[in-house]
């Protein structure tokens, strides 16, 4: 049987080759399962599921567990064992920070979320390269 | 089993075990860090079985051992590691506050997020992100997950944009190999584990989010401390150089940029500060040890275009 992954990270992005260059072809969400196709360094080919375009997918963003949004009883007996199964939301989560942000009011969260939102897009990446000359190594980045 | 063989054969259990959990390089560990000390312990197990050495019921209950120590600050999930670093990232502020120019941090993001690109990590929960922070003093904080802070004072190192590349590779690295993650202390990260795996099925109860939360504050105190007031060793800055160089290289930055801020920050930093002076080791020794792998320093050539912007940008820092 295929080997399944699941993407761990916030959004997982699918690209057309092994390396940072490559075009998205993708985006998928967290705990969204993949089938593993292949894989070349730290990089992994797979098939998203309902027909989306396959592709390549940096190692990092993927988990070998299953990741479980609302945790029924099974799940949470696998989940304490934790070398199958994630439960997403639990543990140190967004209930937790905000328990903690009530007991520590002076916290500047905003200045967090604000930072967040910073997010540099591939196209504007690929500028910021070639404007300073800049020329990754292939298969390095 | 005679007392004698079995005495053996579980010191040399123990000894694979030790170097399942300290001889994996972190980057692997991150995924499959504890299936790998499980594993040894499973071989060593079933060896004992195999060869007489222990019953069944006995390589059973080494198996289950195992898996108790296995656990570790590698099973947080990024999800958590995430909300680790937000709060980290809050207290951070708390110190210094940002520096509200927007085509400063948003120059640093575009080099930082370039960079993160070029590591072995480059796909955190909620992604890299960059911001200066409004004070005098020399220093950069990684908090985990991704959430970068440096200070105009440590911008103020940097010559060029190769520079400034080599502080924001440095952090990325510690992010890259969990530092602040390990500074929790380890009773700490079982409890937060066993909770997490005894919760119930149903939404956690006020009173298991309290007893997170209690040891959620304590974590983020353990990174804080060691971030802002003790340090990390020498070997896990070795280890951000060592990945800073890597990942420099990778996106086409000269590594001589590392060296360029060093010898820069030599000259400004104050002995005995309460800044970078106190949580690092000196800029000469690290500069020694950076020579050993790119060899002798020779000065970043910058193209044009790469000076004007990192002039635009930083240059009144």
């Amino acid at each position: 049987m295929a080997k399944k992954m699941s993407i761990q990270v916030r959004t997982g992005e699918v690209r057309v080759k092994p390396s940072f260059l490559g075009k998205i072809v993708a985006r998928l969400a967290y705990g969204e399962q993949v089938t593993l196709s292949g894989q070349k360094g730290d990089w992994m080919k797979v098939v998203p599921t309902g027909g989306r375009p396959s592709g390549w997918i940096h190692g990092s963003a993927l988990t070998t567990k299953k990741i479980v949004f609302q945790a029924g009883s099974a799940n949470v007996s696998a989940a304490a064992d934790s070398s199958e199964v994630a439960l997403a939301g639990k543990g140190f989560s967004r209930q937790v920070e905000d328990a903690y942000r009530r007991k520590n009011r002076q916290l500047d969260f905003r200045s967090i979320d604000q930072m967040e939102r910073v997010t540099i897009s591939p196209a504007q990446i690929e500028r910021f390269l070639k404007e300073g000359g800049l020329k990754p190594v292939e298969g390095g980045a | 089993m005679k007392s004698q063989t079995r005495r053996v054969f579980l010191k040399q259990a123990g000894k694979y075990t030790a170097i399942g959990l300290t001889g994996i390089p972190l980057g692997a560990a991150f995924l499959n860090g504890c299936a790998q000390v499980e594993k040894v312990a499973e071989i060593g197990a079933k060896i004992g079985v195999d060869k007489g050495i222990i019953s069944q019921k006995q390589a059973d209950s080494l198996r289950k051992s195992t898996k108790a120590v296995a656990r570790s600050f590698e099973e947080f999930t990024p999800e958590q590691e995430y909300y680790i670093g937000r709060t980290v990232g809050a207290q951070i502020l708390a110190k210094y506050r940002p520096y509200n120019d927007q085509a400063s941090n948003y120059y640093i993001n575009q080099i930082g997020q370039t960079l993160a690109l070029g590591s072995k990590r480059p796909a955190t929960f909620g992604g890299y992100h960059f911001l200066i922070q409004n004070t005098n003093e020399i220093n950069a904080l990684a908090a985990p997950g991704g959430l970068i802070f440096v200070t105009r004072g440590l911008l103020r190192c940097c010559p060029n944009e190769d520079a400034v590349a080599a502080v924001l590779a440095h952090e990325i690295g510690h992010v890259q190999h969990l530092h602040g993650l390990q500074a929790i202390h380890k009773s700490r990260v079982t409890t937060a584990l066993t909770t997490i795996g005894a919760e119930s099925a149903k939404t956690f109860g006020d009173k298991k989010v309290a007893e997170l939360t209690q040891t959620f504050e304590e974590s983020i105190g353990d990174i804080t401390k060691t971030l802002i007031n003790n340090g990390y060793s020498r070997g896990f800055e070795r280890e951000a150089d060592q990945a800073a160089i890597t990942i420099m290289q990778n996106i086409g930055y000269n590594p001589n940029g590392l060296t360029a801020m060093l010898r820069k920050m030599e000259q400004r930093l104050k002995p005995g500060g309460l800044d970078f002076a106190k949580t690092h080791p000196t800029p000469a020794s690290r500069i020694d040890e950076i020579e050993e792998i790119i060899g002798p320093y020779v000065r970043p050539r910058q193209p044009t275009a790469r000076w004007r912007r990192f002039q635009k940008a930083l240059g009144r820092i």
